[in-house]
């Protein structure tokens, strides 16, 4: 085939293309074409349909940038975890199942002591902070146990541990906490809707955006300003070279699973307080979507994270009313989970750079 | 790398504390362990089943073997005499039992329910062992068995090399007649000829006392003679299996469901099925080192493609026998395997498998949904599938049934050993080992990755074929991520890429957890801390394959 080709003297791009792909480029780039077509096929029906208003669109937006900014949360740890590892922690999600169960304790233990009724607008900020300590613990043991012995092997020895570890803590919570599902306190003030410019938006939902972009802000003013940043970009760059110029690898990973964790944990607490119920299986499907936002933002990139979130987030919550409902598919928002596996899919065969990466992802992966 | 050093401090900063520090380290993590058992509600599950009628309890075995575990690693210091060694866990085992005894002061004294669930009364009952509950005396008693219990594990270690194996044969032997009674007594009650009814060997859940120490005594008499035996042939006393622990281990399995019960035929039919699953993820994740976590993807096609073409239920599209679906469920599963495999393939390592992972639950999801249900029955699943007949003789019963899989089985496991030792299968070890390498050598990755991926999901159809023919119904339920796991683990424990090591890895991941009732509410538990040790400890697996063994006797 090859040689057929490269007889063919007419210069081109397309020529080029076309020379140097093998039959496996073919059918990739037509499943690229029958996917585009899907959607924008059903893209047209929906919008043609009409089922839904413009209100009812604003709402699905606003449901979606909240859970969007979750999922951005969780993707922060594998992106964090990525950059510096080269590898998954797959047993992030129930990381953040964890941190959703410290802080329904926590809002317990709060309520005993009479905290929760004299300073209802203090106890959020602590349960967040218990949520944040149980994830960084849980984190720092995965570390521990997962990654750190097999630092320097390559293997999958590491990945194995990680699955490992997810069903450890999934079944010892199981265990522990029980099998039912656990209610999730209110707070009293987030009982209720704001207005605001003629959108009328439950407060845990606000509350969830507005506390997960200030903890974003957070971490990246930690990782652009501070030593231990400075440190993590360096060991992230290079570990060898990081060792060598004094930088304590072992504590930088430490620091980077345990700061992961903590906002796994917040985004178990935050997810907790918009869906009101948390059970302990809860985690693991929800970390395969963050990792789908991290690897859609571009993984190793902090930004990329959020945008990945918010991102998958909006297609999720947007998707069954938009694009499924053209073709008259009963019950559409079952299917939600098949847009948010669709896009980790689709992404990881076509663009596993992610939307802001740059960097070649096969060397890395 | 000639960093290594510097970079991993994890053997380098591991501090040699005291001996006596040692001990009281060992007796905590000994503790925590135990506390751990009692807190995610397995003590008060196991307790309830007897090892040994009336003296010994499950819980209580797997709490006094923890101790033991303690006491053993405690005293096998070298640089300490053996009074120091017995001392040391004599320490490890009251600081063991000490951690048991504040948790159950704890329970009775805060209220912790609300928080964790096991932490009832009804659990300080069974911990207080026949004491009034939390009584000083119930407190006291704990920390004193556990010195017991970590003293005789010290004194096991320290024994003669010879004595010592021939007491841990001895209890083993007990542990496993205790453990699966059910087993060895529905054999016993096949066998006429013996003298006395079963039960005097077995109570009504474990052995009786009685029996137990003699056969703790001729275990332990077996043990010392075969090793005397092996000495006077010159040989040294070998470790592990080998040919002849295969031919017995074959034969076992051939044999067992024609002396037991049904239910233990229909334990070995599961172990069957998850051996034809286990060698088809071999060939993908075993030989080609591809991580496939959407694997139940392609179970799911084999079962639904025979649930369709057999069923004499409303969504049935065919009515053929189970011979002719087989074929079609298998040649199915193997498009959908080519189908999947095309766009992944090139994604490598741990994105393949976050990659798969979500391509089977895309799967699971779709068949769930209301958009499929009249075709696909969604939550109702597809039920009244047809037995298999065979020359007029409907295969029903659990022993048939285990029979299809096992031969089934064999046919999978002659194929994937010719496989093994084909140019195409070395092809696949060397890609395993180093994808770039393999690629200047001139095999074609991508075309070698999509045959292990296809034949593997092959193997998954047929052995979802066999499924939904031995269940009589599918559900989309029996198809979760979970089942992708199990047999993950399964290659795992038994050895990645060696086929006696699916056997061994289904017979210990799935046949012993159903044997043992009490436990399989923790099994998943189990599989978690299983993997994660089998890391740490053993890597190359119980059973590993001949180049894993090279690999590491190279090292």
């Amino acid at each position: 085939m090859s040689e057929t080709a490269r007889s063919a003297t007419e210069p081109g791009v397309f020529a080029e293309w076309l020379r140097r792909s093998t039959w496996v480029d073919f059918i990739l780039l037509a499943i690229r074409i029958g996917v585009a077509a899907l959607v924008l096929v059903g893209l047209a029906g929906g919008l043609a349909a009409g089922t839904y208003s413009a209100a009812d669109f604003v709402s699905f937006t606003m449901f979606g940038l909240t859970i969007g900014s979750i999922y951005a949360l969780i993707a922060l740890g594998y992106t964090m975890v990525y950059g510096i590892l080269r590898m998954i922690n797959f047993a992030h999600g129930d990381v953040m199942m964890v941190g959703s169960f410290a802080g329904l304790f926590a809002a317990g233990g709060l309520n005993d002591a009479g905290v929760l009724g004299a300073f209802p607008l203090l106890a959020l900020p602590l349960v967040l902070a218990a949520g944040m300590a149980a994830g960084a613990l849980v984190s720092i043991a995965i570390e521990r146990i997962a990654y750190r012995p097999f630092l320097h092997v390559r293997s999958l020895a590491p990945l194995i541990c990680a699955i490992g570890m997810s069903f450890i803590l999934q079944y010892a919570a199981r265990g522990l906490f029980g099998t039912r599902n656990r209610a999730y306190p209110g707070f009293g003030w987030m009982e209720g809707t704001v207005s605001f410019a003629g959108l009328t938006i439950p407060i845990p939902q606000v509350v969830a955006f507005v506390a997960a972009l200030i903890v974003l802000a957070g971490l990246l003013a930690v990782v652009r300003l501070t030593r231990l940043g400075k440190a993590m970009r360096a060991v992230a760059e290079d570990r060898d070279a990081a060792a060598l110029v004094g930088i304590d690898v072992t504590a930088v990973i430490v620091a980077t699973f345990a700061i992961g964790g903590a906002m796994a944990g917040v985004a178990g607490v935050l997810y907790a307080l918009v869906f009101k119920q948390i059970t302990v299986f809860m985690g693991f499907f929800l970390g395969v979507k963050g990792f789908a936002a991290a690897i859609l933002g571009g993984i190793g990139n902090l930004g990329g994270a959020l945008l990945g979130g918010l991102v998958l987030g909006l297609a999720e919550a947007l998707g069954p009313a938009l694009i499924l409902e053209g073709y008259h598919l009963p019950a559409p928002y079952q299917l939600k989970d098949v847009i948010g596996y669709g896009m980790l899919v689709m992404i990881l065969i076509f663009r596993p750079q992610g939307l802001l990466g740059e960097r070649l992802a096969a060397k890395r992966a | 790398m000639s960093f290594n050093t510097v970079t991993s401090s994890f053997k380098v900063t591991r501090r040699r504390r005291s001996p006596l520090m040692e001990a009281v380290r060992l007796g905590l993590i000994a503790g925590a362990a135990l506390v751990a058992f009692a807190l995610i509600g397995a003590y008060s599950a196991m307790d309830k089943r007897a090892v040994i009628e009336g003296t010994v309890t499950l819980s209580q075995l797997a709490s006094l073997l923890i101790v033991f575990a303690a006491g053993h690693v405690a005293a096998r210091d070298a640089r300490s005499g053996t009074s120091a060694a017995l001392l040391n866990a004599v320490v490890a085992g009251l600081v063991a039992g000490a951690c048991l005894s504040v948790l159950v002061w704890l329970i009775m004294a805060v209220n912790l329910r609300t928080t964790l669930v096991a932490a009832s009364p009804a659990l300080a009952k069974a911990l207080s062992l026949g004491a009034r509950i939390a009584s000083l005396e119930a407190l006291a008693q704990l920390p004193l068995i556990g010195a017991a219990s970590a003293l005789v594990g010290a004194l096991v270690g320290r024994l003669p090399a010879g004595a010592g194996k021939a007491a841990l044969t001895g209890l083993a032997a007990v542990i496993t007649a205790g453990l699966f009674r059910d087993v060895f007594a529905s054999m016993l009650e096949r066998l006429p000829d013996l003298t006395g009814p079963d039960h005097e060997v077995f109570g009504s859940a474990g052995l009786n006392p009685g029996a137990a120490v003699a056969l703790f005594f001729l275990a332990a008499a077996f043990a010392l003679v075969r090793d005397r035996l092996a000495l006077k042939r010159g040989g040294v006393p070998r470790s592990g299996l080998s040919r002849p622990g295969l031919v017995l281990l074959i034969a076992g399995v051939v044999l067992l469901p024609l002396v037991t019960n049904d239910f233990v035929a229909q334990v070995a039919m599961l172990v069957a099925l998850y051996m034809l699953m286990g060698m088809g993820l071999n060939i993908e994740l075993g030989l080609a080192g591809l991580v496939d976590l959407g694997f139940v993807a392609f179970f799911a096609v084999g079962a639904y493609t025979v649930a369709l073409l057999c069923s004499s239920g409303p969504l049935a599209i065919a009515d053929v026998s189970f011979w002719v679906a087989l074929p079609v469920a298998i040649v199915l599963a193997a498009v959908a395997g080519m189908i999947f495999g095309l766009p992944v393939l090139r994604v490598r390592g741990d994105y393949l498998a976050m990659a798969t992972l979500g391509l089977g639950e895309i799967i699971r999801v779709l068949v769930l949904s209301d958009a499929l249900s009249p075709y696909l029955g969604g939550s109702q699943g597809i039920i009244e599938i047809d037995h298999p007949r065979l020359f007029g003789w409907e295969l029903k019963s659990p022993v048939a049934l285990y029979y299809l899989a096992l031969v089934l089985a064999g046919v999978v496991a002659f194929v994937s050993l010719r496989l093994q030792n084909a140019k195409i299968g070395r092809a696949w070890l060397a890609m395993r080992e180093d994808e770039d390498v393999a690629q200047a050598l001139g095999i074609d990755p991508v075309a070698s990755k999509l045959l292990a991926y296809t034949i593997g999901a092959a193997f998954a159809g047929a052995a979802g074929a066999v499924f939904a023919a031995l269940i009589g119904s599918v559900y989309p339920h029996s198809f979760q991520l979970l089942v992708s796991i199990n047999v993950l683990a399964i290659l795992v424990i038994g050895g990645l890429g060696s086929l006696p090591g699916v056997l061994v890895g289904a017979i210990v991941l799935i046949g012993l957890p159903e044997l043992l009732r009490e436990f399989g509410e923790f099994r998943y538990l189990f599989y978690g801390i299983a993997l994660v040790a089998m890391m740490h400890v053993r890597a190359e697996g119980l059973w590993p394959a001949a180049y894993a063994k090279e690999g590491v006797h190279a090292s």
